[in-house]
């Protein structure tokens, strides 16, 4: 019997067949954490008297979720995490260069690669090839010091999606679609593996939409193989000779398969309060929005901002709009192409790269009552620092289309 | 291990924002009053009524959302003894059994708010004393049950200096 991605990157590790239900303890090839549980680690890691790193060049801490600080207590975090880098020696990503997931995929993820990250969407690198899990702060903790983590080797579901996405639908529709099939728990504990002609079609880009998003469907990780526009993007981000093939075998056992025809898609909308509450944008349009949100580890990419510039270039919006570029190189490359422009233009606030609003720290807080359609990956209640505040989920395009408008409104009438 | 304790009855996906919303961010640095919100987005008044010992008993899928350590510890530092759900979020799961909170797979819809229960956690059986009933429990996994039984992984790693599998 063939093995899935998950058993064959799991295999490799432990230089042994490895299967899925199987408790190992496996290599890892990085570790990371953010500002907001990366001081937990480090206090973890005192009180174990094991200050120190397994790979300084592998080990990494983010200052993205706060970033810059709104409050003193979260510098002082900040502090924390700045000595422990120069204690150990590992990687510092500091204010302004990016979001954990975003950086990672541009310069360390790589095929084959076993990635632990304390906080949830460290799943994104799985488009690349490689098992990338959440865990927390203690976990991530452990791993930074002994370089490795013991691993429960998730079943996989399969999801084959046929065809093409018709204009205006876009990854992050079918990952709403498919959560709202399969549910919030739809894949808990379970890999999620996508494949397929539509699959292939999709950039590197649009396929770290979809990993970003395996944990909403409560999924241990999301994996894509590797193929000529992996090569490509490892190339463009100066990495070609971290390419390899990573497939899974045409005989894997995969615990449940489902079949999705992409070419039957529409623009989808998930409703407060949970990303599986999705609904067809037919249902959508209408819903008053205040404050729209671009970015964020989901849709914060060069393309995600192409595709929404193209629509507000020339316009004006009607909510605010918050507009944050997911890492410096996103940044300085829409800078180059105009792209900042049109949005400031538009009457956007643009916001320097981060996590921004998504995570209700700073920079966009929803007011009582406030409706806001985010490109975020999550829509809690208090999810973005209000309670009272409701959140909707969608793709750049209609974000874009929807700021213009004032309401939730269908991307395909501005394409 | 046996824990007996009053429930707090909450339904399906509870999402760590619930437990500890991001607005309250800042108060990572200082847990205990962190955990002086705990729950409040799902129950504004649990912080208040909750006492040392209770249980919490909830539908599926609890715990969904970020990779927080802060959300199992700021339910143990509340004073609740162990969780009940119908299913839980993988990355709460692993962390609260790191940090020695006992968490429970079962059918909950039996459990009623107030009732008292009481679980046997190597056994896996949840006994509703106030009804009357015995609930059976899925088993934690061994490796898992271990770590649970040291008092965490913290514990765990002191005492054998790594991971320990077998044993
Ligand atoms: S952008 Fe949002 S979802 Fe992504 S890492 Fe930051 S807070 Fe988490």
């Amino acid at each position: 019997m063939g093995k899935t991605i998950t058993e064959k990157i799991f295999s490799e590790k432990l230089k042994r067949d490895v299967r899925a239900g199987e408790i190992v303890v496996s290599p890892i090839d990085l570790a990371f954490v953010q500002d907001g549980t990366g001081p937990l680690s480090i206090e973890e890691l005192e009180k174990l008297n094991m200050v120190r790193v397994f790979d300084s060049g592998k080990v990494i801490l983010f200052i993205d979720h706060a970033s810059p600080s709104p409050r003193r207590e979260l510098s002082n975090m900040h502090i924390k995490l700045r000595e422990f880098s120069k204690k150990t020696g590992c990687i510092l990503s500091d204010v302004g260069y990016g979001v954990c997931h975003e950086v990672v995929v541009e310069e360390y993820a790589s095929p084959g690669d076993v990635i632990i990250g304390a906080d949830s969407h460290t799943c994104t690198a799985g488009a690349l090839g490689a098992f990338a899990t959440g865990m927390g702060s203690t976990d991530v903790a452990l791993g930074m010091a002994l370089g490795k983590q013991w691993f429960r080797v998730p079943e996989t579901l399969r999801f084959v999606v046929q065809g093409t996405l018709p204009p205006g639908v876009y990854s992050k529709d079918l990952i709403l679609h498919i959560i709202g099939m399969i549910g919030a728990d739809g894949a808990t504990y379970k890999a999620m593996e996508f494949e397929g002609e539509a699959i292939e079609k999709l950039s590197m880009e649009a396929r770290f939409t979809l990993t970003n998003m395996a944990v909403e469907a409560g999924a241990k990780t999301g994996l894509i193989a590797t193929d000529e526009k992996t090569r490509e993007y490892l190339k463009s981000m100066g990495r070609e000779e971290k390419y390899r093939e990573i497939k899974p075998d045409a005989d894997a056992e995969y615990e449940k398969t489902y079949t999705i025809d992409a070419s039957s898609l529409e623009p989808v909308v998930a409703f407060p309060h949970t990303v599986d509450n999705v609904k067809s944008i037919k249902e959508a349009e209408g819903i008053e929005i205040d404050q729209v949100y671009i970015g964020t580890c989901t849709n914060g990419r060069l393309e995600d901002l192409r595709i929404a510039a193209q629509i507000l270039r020339g316009r004006e919006v009607r909510t605010r709009l918050i507009v944050v570029p997911a890492s410096r190189k996103v940044y300085l490359d829409a800078l180059k192409e105009g792209l900042i422009e049109i949005f400031v233009r538009a009457g956007g606030a643009v916001i320097s790269p981060g996590c921004g609003p998504c995570v209700g720290i700073h920079q966009g807080v929803l007011g009582d009552k406030e409706r806001v359609l985010s490109t975020q990956n999550r829509n809690f209640k208090g999810r973005m620092g209000n309670p009272e505040g409701e959140i909707f989920l969608a793709s750049p395009a209609t974000a874009a289309a929807t700021a213009l408008e004032g309401k939730i409104t269908d991307p395909r009438r501005y394409l | 291990m046996r824990i007996k304790g009053r429930v707090w009855k909450f339904g399906d996906n509870i999402s760590t924002d619930h437990i500890t919303p991001g607005r309250y961010f800042h108060l990572r640095s200082n847990i205990q009053e962190l955990a002086r919100h705990v729950m409040e987005d799902a129950d504004p008044e649990f912080p208040r009524k909750v006492k040392p010992g209770d249980i919490i008993a909830a539908g599926k899928n609890f715990g969904l959302g970020s990779s927080r350590e802060y959300a199992p510890r700021v339910i143990k530092i509340s004073g609740v003894s162990c969780i009940l759900a119908k299913s839980f979020a993988r990355i709460f799961y692993r962390n609260a059994i790191n940090i020695g909170l006992p968490v429970i797979t079962c059918d909950t819809d039996r459990i009623d708010e107030g009732d008292e229960v009481e679980i046997d956690v190597e056994k896996g059986i949840v006994r509703n004393l106030t009804k009357g009933e015995e609930i059976p429990a899925s088993p934690i996994p061994p490796f898992m049950l271990r770590i649970l039984e040291d008092g965490g992984i913290e514990e765990h790693i002191k005492k054998y200096g790594d991971f320990r599998l077998e044993e």
